[in-house]
C-alpha cells in the first residue's frame, strides 16, 4: 500500500453501484435532443402509411372505393380487409384470447376504428388520399353503457362470435359477454356477511383513461425480399414478444425477423400490445418491397390504441363493531370495448385484480369479474400499474374509507387495526396470493408522524366549524391511502403471454480490458435501465458502472425476454442480471485462485476483486482477472468471461406504501388545491434512490391527472370526447403539486438483491389518496362516495348536491 | 394532423396584403401568430388555399401613446403587451389578462390582432376589449374603417371583418387614472381556454362606484359586454345586495356550451363567480 492506493471506500464509491444516486447516463443524449426514436429512422425508399378511420361507433361498412385516392400522384396502395384476407391477416389474435379486426371487415365497432390503410410517398399525400377514399356506412344502434351490454335486447356487437358459448376464459352468458372470472370462497364470504355487525356497499367506478405517452405508437417495417428477412423498428415495450407474434402471424421464420425497439418516449402500458398499424405497415412493406413507416397522431393514440381502467366495482365489506374486517365481496363490471385486447398474462382475464384485499387481513373474500363488449376502443392495458392493480387498490382504499365513516372511526386507525402483521409474512391472502414481505405498521406510523396526521385532523375539524358558521367557503380533505402492489410477473407456474413463460434474461460479457457490454430482455421507455442495470452489475462484479454498457431492444443481440411493463423489470430482469453477474464472479474466483496460487476457498470478495483471507494485500482486481480470462486462463478452463441467465421468479414481489394527500377545496368553483402530498414507498432494496424519486414523482403526477380529471369519455352516440391534449388532462408543472417522498426498506426475501420494483406504486397508491381527499373533504356534509374524475365542475356538482351552495 | 396544400404569401405592406385578400376572397386567410389557424389547418377544419403571412409588415407592430387613446398594432405579440411599460402604467389589465393567455411559448407568437380578429369565443382579448370599449381599425380595398369591439362579434368565428379586410390596429381609450381593474379567469390548467372569465374596470368616488364596465369571456358564442350588470354596479357602494343583482344580470346573458370544462349550468355560475371576484378585486385596487 502507498498513498496512491485507493481506500476501500474510494474503491466502493468508484463503482457507483447499488444505493448510489448515479446520474442517468441516457440523459446525456436525451437532454441534447440526440435520442433516436422510431420517427428518427429514415430508410432509403421509405414510404408512409396512414389510416382511413370510421366516424361512427357502430356501423356496417357497405362499400370502400379507393379509385379516386389511387389516382392521386404519389399514392402507392390502399389496403382494405379484403386485401389482408389474402395473407390471412384481416383479423389478428389478441393477448386476451379474443380476435380483433386489423381493418374493418364488414363493420366497425368503435369510432376511429381502422378502415383502410393508405400507402403514399409522403405523409402529406397520404393524408390527402385519406380524404379521397369513399366509404359507405350503414349506422347501427350504439352500445356505450357497459351496464346495458347484457340487456336482452342489446345490439349484437360481434356477429363473428355468434353461437360461441365458450370464450377464452369459460362460458359466455350473453352475446356481449366476454368472460366471468370468480375467485375466493363464496360460502365463507356469505357467512362473514351474515355474521357481521356492520356492512357497507358501494359501486365504485374507475373511469376510462389512457396512458398517453409523449411519443405515440409507431413503426417502420422493412421487408428484404431477396433475403426473405423482415426488420421492424417500433415503439415496443416487449420487442421479443412482437417478434414471436410477427413470426406466427406472417409465417416468416423467427430468425429472419429482426425487431428493434430504439429509444422510446414513454410507454405506461400503451406500447405492450400489437396494433393494426404494425400489421398494416408490415403487410404494406411485404407488398411494396420498400420500407413503410406508420406514425400515430395524438388523436389516434388517445382514441384507438389501448385505453386503461373502465372498471365498475360493486364493493362490500363485512366488519365487527370494533373495526375488524371479516369479509370482502367485490363484483366488477369490466368494459373492454369492441374487442377483448387486454394486455394481461394469458390466464388472468382481469389481471391480478384479486390483490383487492389490499394490505388487510381479510379472513374471507370473494371476487367476480364480468367482462363485456361495448362500442368503444379496445385495450385495457395496465397504465403504469401491474395488471388491474390500480383498480384493485382504488377499490379497497375507497371502501376502507367508507367503512371507517360508517364505524365513525378514523380511516388511518381502521387501516392500522386491519393490516397484515409483520409476523404473518409470507402471508396467504384469501384471494390466493402469497405476499412476500412487509411491515405495514412501521410504514404507516412513520407517514402519520411525518405529516402530522393528528394535527391535520384537528385543523380540518376547525375549518369545518368555520365553514358551518359561514366564515369560509373553503373546506379541507385528508386523503389516506395504504397500498400493496403485486408486481414482477411472473412465475411460469401462473404467468405466460401467448404460451411464453414470463421469465426474463440478462447476458453479461466482460471484455479483456475489464469493461462490459450487457444486454437484457427488458426495454426501457424512460425507466433508466442503462443506469440502474449497470449499478447492479457494478456491485456484483466490482467493475465501475461507468465501464458497463447496457443495451436493450435489439432482438438479434439481446437474450429473449418478456419486456418492460407491470413493474417487472427489476423483480425479474434485475434478478437475472444479479445471477448472471454471480456466474461471472464465480468464474473470476477460480481464475483469481489460479493467479494467486491458492485454493478458491481461500479467497474472499472485497468490493472490486478477490483477496486472500487474512492477507488482503494478496489480491486480484476484476480488471486483472478479466485480462487473465482472455490471456492466461487456468488449465482446463474455457477462456473468456461472460454469462447468461434466464430467471423464472419463484413468486411475485409486493411493494407497498403509505400516501397522504392534504387538499383545500373551494366549494364555489370546485377548484381543489393539493396543499401537501406525502408518499412513503417501500420497494425493498433501493438500487438508485434518485431514479426511485423520479419514478415516484412521475407516477404521482399521473395519479394526480387521473384522479383529478383525465378521462376518455364517450357521448351516447359513441363519439369519443376530448381526445386531444386540449381536453385530456396532462398536468403541467404549474398544476402539479409538490411531492414529499420518503421510504422504508423491507427487502423481498426471494429476490437475489431484495428489490421489489417501484415504477408503478405511485400511480397505484396515488389515485386513492387524491380521491379519498376529495371524498373526505365532503364527508362532514353527508357525503359517502363521489365518483372520479374529480375535475372542478364535478366537485362543484357534488358540493351543490350536498347543499353546500346554500 | 397534416394540412392540405396551400400557397404561402408574405406581403410587406398592408396595401399589398389587402390586394392579395381581394384577389382570392374567401380562399385566402391572413396569418398572424398562427396559434388558432395552424392547428385548425392541421385538423383540416380550415383549408385556406392562400395563406397571407403578416409577419413581414412592419407597420402592424408596436404600441403608440396617443394620450387619451393608446393604439396597438395588430401584430404586437402578447409577450410584447406584457413587456410594455406604457400598458403596465396606463392599462394594467392588459398585462394581467395577457399573463393568463396560454403559456409563455404561445405568448411569444400569439398576437393581439389575431386574438381579437379570429372570433374564437375562447379568446380572452375580445371580452377585455369590450370591457375597455376599444375599437378595431379595419383596412380594406376602400380604405380604413373603425368598428367598436362591442359591435364586432356576430357568432363564433363570424365577425364584422369582411374577407378582403385586414384588422390592422386596436384603439383603446385610456381609463381614468386610479381606476380599479381585474381579469378573473377560471381554467382547468395552464394553456386552457376559460371555463368562464370576467373583465372589470371601475372608478370609485368615495365609497361609490362612479363608472363600471364588465365583460365576459367564453360563456357564449361571442364575448359578452354585460351592460346591465355594469349599470347596476355604477352608482352603488358595492353592497352585497347590489353585487348579487349584478351577478344575476351577468349570469342571465350567458349561453355557454356544455363541454369538457363542465355543463352549461356550471359555466354560467362560474361566470357569476368570476364577476363577483373581479368586482371585489377591482374595487380593492381603485383609488378615490
Amino acid at each position: 500500500m502507498n498513498d496512491m492506493t485507493p481506500t476501500r471506500e474510494q474503491r466502493e464509491a468508484n463503482l457507483e453501484g447499488m444505493g448510489c444516486k448515479r446520474k442517468r447516463v441516457e440523459d446525456v443524449r436525451f437532454t441534447q435532443g440526440k435520442g433516436q426514436y422510431v420517427d428518427d429512422i429514415k430508410l432509403p425508399g421509405m414510404v408512409y402509411g396512414d389510416f382511413v378511420r370510421s366516424p361512427y361507433a357502430h356501423a356496417k361498412v357497405t362499400k370502400i372505393d379507393a379509385t379516386e385516392a389511387l389516382k392521386l400522384p404519389g399514392v402507392i396502395a390502399v389496403l382494405t380487409a379484403e386485401d389482408l384476407k389474402g395473407v390471412n391477416l384481416a383479423w389478428m389474435p389478441t393477448l386476451a384470447g379474443d380476435v380483433q379486426m386489423v381493418l374493418a371487415d364488414g363493420k366497425v365497432l368503435y369510432q376511429n376504428q381502422e378502415v383502410a390503410f393508405v400507402v403514399a410517398e409522403d405523409r402529406y399525400i397520404a393524408d390527402d388520399a385519406i380524404q379521397l377514399v369513399e366509404v359507405e356506412y350503414e349506422e347501427l344502434p350504439v352500445l356505450v353503457d357497459p351496464f346495458q351490454s347484457m340487456a336482452p335486447d342489446a345490439p349484437v356487437l360481434r356477429p363473428d362470435l355468434e353461437g360461441k358459448t365458450e370464450g377464452a376464459h369459460g362460458p359466455r352468458k350473453h352475446h356481449n359477454h366476454i368472460f366471468n372470472w370468480a375467485v375466493g370462497d363464496k360460502d365463507e364470504t356469505a357467512k362473514a356477511f351474515s355474521d357481521a355487525d356492520v356492512t357497507i356497499k358501494e359501486m365504485i367506478s374507475y373511469h376510462r383513461t389512457h396512458p398517453s405517452p409523449l411519443e405515440t405508437c409507431q413503426c417502420v417495417a422493412s421487408m428484404d425480399k431477396v433475403k426473405g428477412e423482415l426488420t421492424v423498428y417500433g415503439t415496443f415495450q416487449a420487442p421479443h414478444v412482437i417478434r414471436t407474434v410477427a413470426s406466427l402471424l406472417s409465417t416468416i421464420p423467427e430468425h429472419k425477423i429482426h425487431v428493434i425497439a430504439p429509444d422510446i418516449g414513454g410507454g405506461f402500458g400503451n406500447k405492450v400490445g400489437a396494433y393494426p398499424g404494425y400489421i398494416c405497415a408490415i403487410v404494406a412493406s411485404i407488398v411494396t418491397g420498400v420500407p413503410v413507416k406508420w406514425v400515430e397522431d395524438r388523436m389516434e393514440n388517445l382514441s384507438t390504441t389501448s385505453f386503461a381502467r373502465d372498471y365498475h366495482m360493486t364493493t362490500e365489506i363485512a366488519a365487527k363493531n370494533d373495526g375488524t374486517v371479516t369479509g370482502l365481496k367485490v363484483h366488477v363490471l369490466a368494459d373492454h370495448g369492441g374487442f377483448d385486447a387486454c394486455a394481461d398474462p394469458s390466464k388472468w382475464p382481469a389481471g391480478f385484480f384479486n390483490i383487492v384485499t389490499g394490505s388487510y387481513d381479510f379472513p374471507a373474500a370473494h371476487l367476480e369479474v364480468d367482462g363485456v363488449y361495448t362500442n368503444k376502443a379496445p385495450g385495457g392495458v395496465a397504465y403504469r400499474c401491474s395488471f388491474r392493480v390500480t383498480e384493485a387498490a382504488y377499490c379497497i382504499e375507497r371502501a376502507m374509507d367508507i367503512l371507517a365513516q360508517k364505524l365513525e372511526m378514523d380511516p388511518a386507525d381502521l387501516r392500522m387495526k386491519n393490516f397484515v402483521k409483520p409476523e404473518q409474512f409470507p402471508y396467504q391472502s384469501a384471494l390466493g396470493w402469497e405476499y412476500d414481505s412487509g411491515d405495514y405498521h412501521t410504514a404507516m406510523q412513520k407517514a402519520m408522524d411525518t405529516i402530522g396526521y393528528r394535527e391535520l385532523r384537528a385543523e380540518q375539524k376547525a375549518k369545518q366549524e368555520a365553514f358551518k358558521r359561514g366564515e369560509t367557503r373553503e373546506i379541507m380533505g385528508i386523503g389516506v391511502s395504504f397500498f400493496t402492489e403485486i408486481v414482477g410477473a411472473g412465475p411460469s407456474k401462473n404467468c405466460d403471454i401467448l404460451g411464453v413463460a414470463m421469465f426474463d434474461s440478462a447476458e453479461i460479457r466482460v471484455h479483456p480490458t475489464g469493461s462490459v457490454i450487457s444486454r437484457m430482455g427488458t426495454k426501457s421507455q424512460g425507466q433508466g435501465h442503462e443506469t440502474t442495470w449497470a449499478q447492479i452489475i457494478a456491485t456484483e462484479i466490482g467493475i465501475p458502472a461507468a465501464d458497463i454498457m447496457v443495451e436493450e431492444g435489439n432482438t438479434d443481440t439481446a437474450p429473449y425476454g418478456l419486456g418492460t411493463y407491470g413493474s417487472r423489470s427489476t423483480p425479474v430482469a434485475g434478478a437475472a442480471i444479479a445471477l448472471a453477474a454471480r456466474k461471472i464472479r464465480n468464474k473470476a474466483q477460480m481464475i483469481a485462485a489460479h493467479m494467486l496460487e491458492v485454493s478458491e476457498y481461500d479467497l474472499e470478495w472485497d468490493v472490486d476483486g478477490f483477496q486472500v483471507k487474512g492477507n488482503p494485500e494478496a489480491r486480484k482486481s476484476m480488471k486483472e482477472i478479466a485480462w487473465a480470462a482472455y490471456h492466461a486462463p487456468p488449465p482446463n478452463m474455457e477462456p473468456g468471461l461472460e454469462a447468461v441467465s434466464y430467471y423464472d421468479p419463484p413468486n411475485m414481489t409486493y411493494p407497498f406504501g403509505a400516501y397522504f394527500c392534504v387538499m383545500d377545496i373551494d366549494v364555489d368553483t370546485g377548484v381543489a388545491n393539493t396543499r401537501r402530498f406525502y408518499a412513503l414507498d417501500d420497494c425493498g432494496t433501493r438500487i438508485n434512490p434518485m431514479i426511485i424519486e423520479g419514478q415516484v414523482h412521475g407516477g404521482l403526477t399521473e395519479a394526480f391527472a387521473i384522479a383529478m380529471g383525465q378521462e376518455i369519455a364517450y357521448d351516447e352516440m359513441g363519439n369519443v370526447m376530448g381526445a386531444s391534449f386540449m381536453d385530456f388532462f396532462i398536468p403541467t408543472a404549474v398544476e402539479t403539486p409538490h411531492w414529499e417522498t420518503d421510504y422504508t426498506v423491507t427487502p423481498s426475501p426471494h429476490h437475489p438483491i431484495g428489490a421489489k420494483g417501484v415504477g408503478e406504486s405511485p400511480n397505484v397508491g396515488g389515485v386513492p389518496a387524491f380521491s379519498n381527499a376529495v371524498n373526505d373533504a365532503f364527508q362532514f356534509l353527508g357525503n359517502t362516495h363521489i365518483q372520479m374524475p374529480h375535475d372542478a365542475w364535478r366537485i362543484w356538482k357534488a358540493a351543490k348536491d350536498l347543499g353546500a351552495h346554500g | 394532423m397534416i394540412p392540405g396544400e396551400f400557397t404561402y404569401h408574405r406581403p410587406s405592406s398592408v396595401a399589398e396584403a389587402v390586394a392579395i385578400l381581394v384577389s382570392h376572397g374567401d380562399e385566402a386567410r391572413p396569418l398572424s401568430g398562427g396559434h388558432s389557424l395552424i392547428p385548425m389547418m392541421k385538423l383540416r377544419m380550415a383549408a385556406p388555399e392562400h395563406l397571407v403571412d403578416l409577419a413581414g409588415i412592419a407597420d402592424l407592430k408596436g404600441i403608440s401613446d396617443g394620450g387619451a387613446t393608446i393604439s396597438i398594432g395588430a401584430m404586437t405579440t402578447q409577450n410584447e403587451l406584457i413587456g410594455s411599460d406604457l400598458l403596465t402604467q396606463k392599462l394594467p389589465i392588459i398585462r394581467e389578462t395577457s399573463l393568463l393567455i396560454a403559456d409563455p411559448q404561445i405568448r411569444y407568437m400569439g398576437t393581439l390582432g389575431g386574438n381579437v380578429a379570429n372570433g374564437d369565443p375562447g379568446n380572452d382579448m375580445p371580452g377585455l376589449m369590450q370591457c375597455l370599449n376599444a375599437s378595431y381599425v379595419l383596412a380594406g380595398p376602400d380604405g380604413e374603417r373603425e368598428v367598436a369591439a362591442r359591435e364586432f362579434y356576430e357568432a363564433a368565428y363570424f365577425t364584422a371583418l369582411a374577407p378582403e379586410e385586414l384588422l390592422t390596429a386596436v384603439k383603446i381609450p385610456v381609463p381614468a387614472a386610479g381606476h380599479g381593474y381585474a381579469y378573473e379567469k377560471l381554467k382547468r390548467k395552464v394553456g386552457d381556454y376559460a371555463t368562464a372569465a370576467a373583465a372589470v374596470i371601475l372608478t370609485m368616488d368615495g365609497g361609490t362606484v362612479s363608472s363600471c364596465s364588465i365583460a365576459l369571456t367564453n360563456v357564449a358564442d361571442t364575448p359578452l359586454f354585460a351592460s346591465d350588470a355594469s349599470d347596476i354596479i355604477t352608482g352603488s357602494t358595492l353592497d352585497s345586495a347590489t353585487v348579487d343583482r349584478a351577478v344575476a344580470a351577468a349570469e342571465a346573458i350567458t349561453e355557454p356550451a356544455s363541454d369538457g370544462r363542465g355543463p352549461a349550468e356550471y359555466r354560467t355560475k362560474m361566470a357569476g363567480i368570476m364577476v363577483r371576484r373581479a368586482l371585489a378585486r377591482a374595487a380593492e385596487r381603485a383609488n378615490g
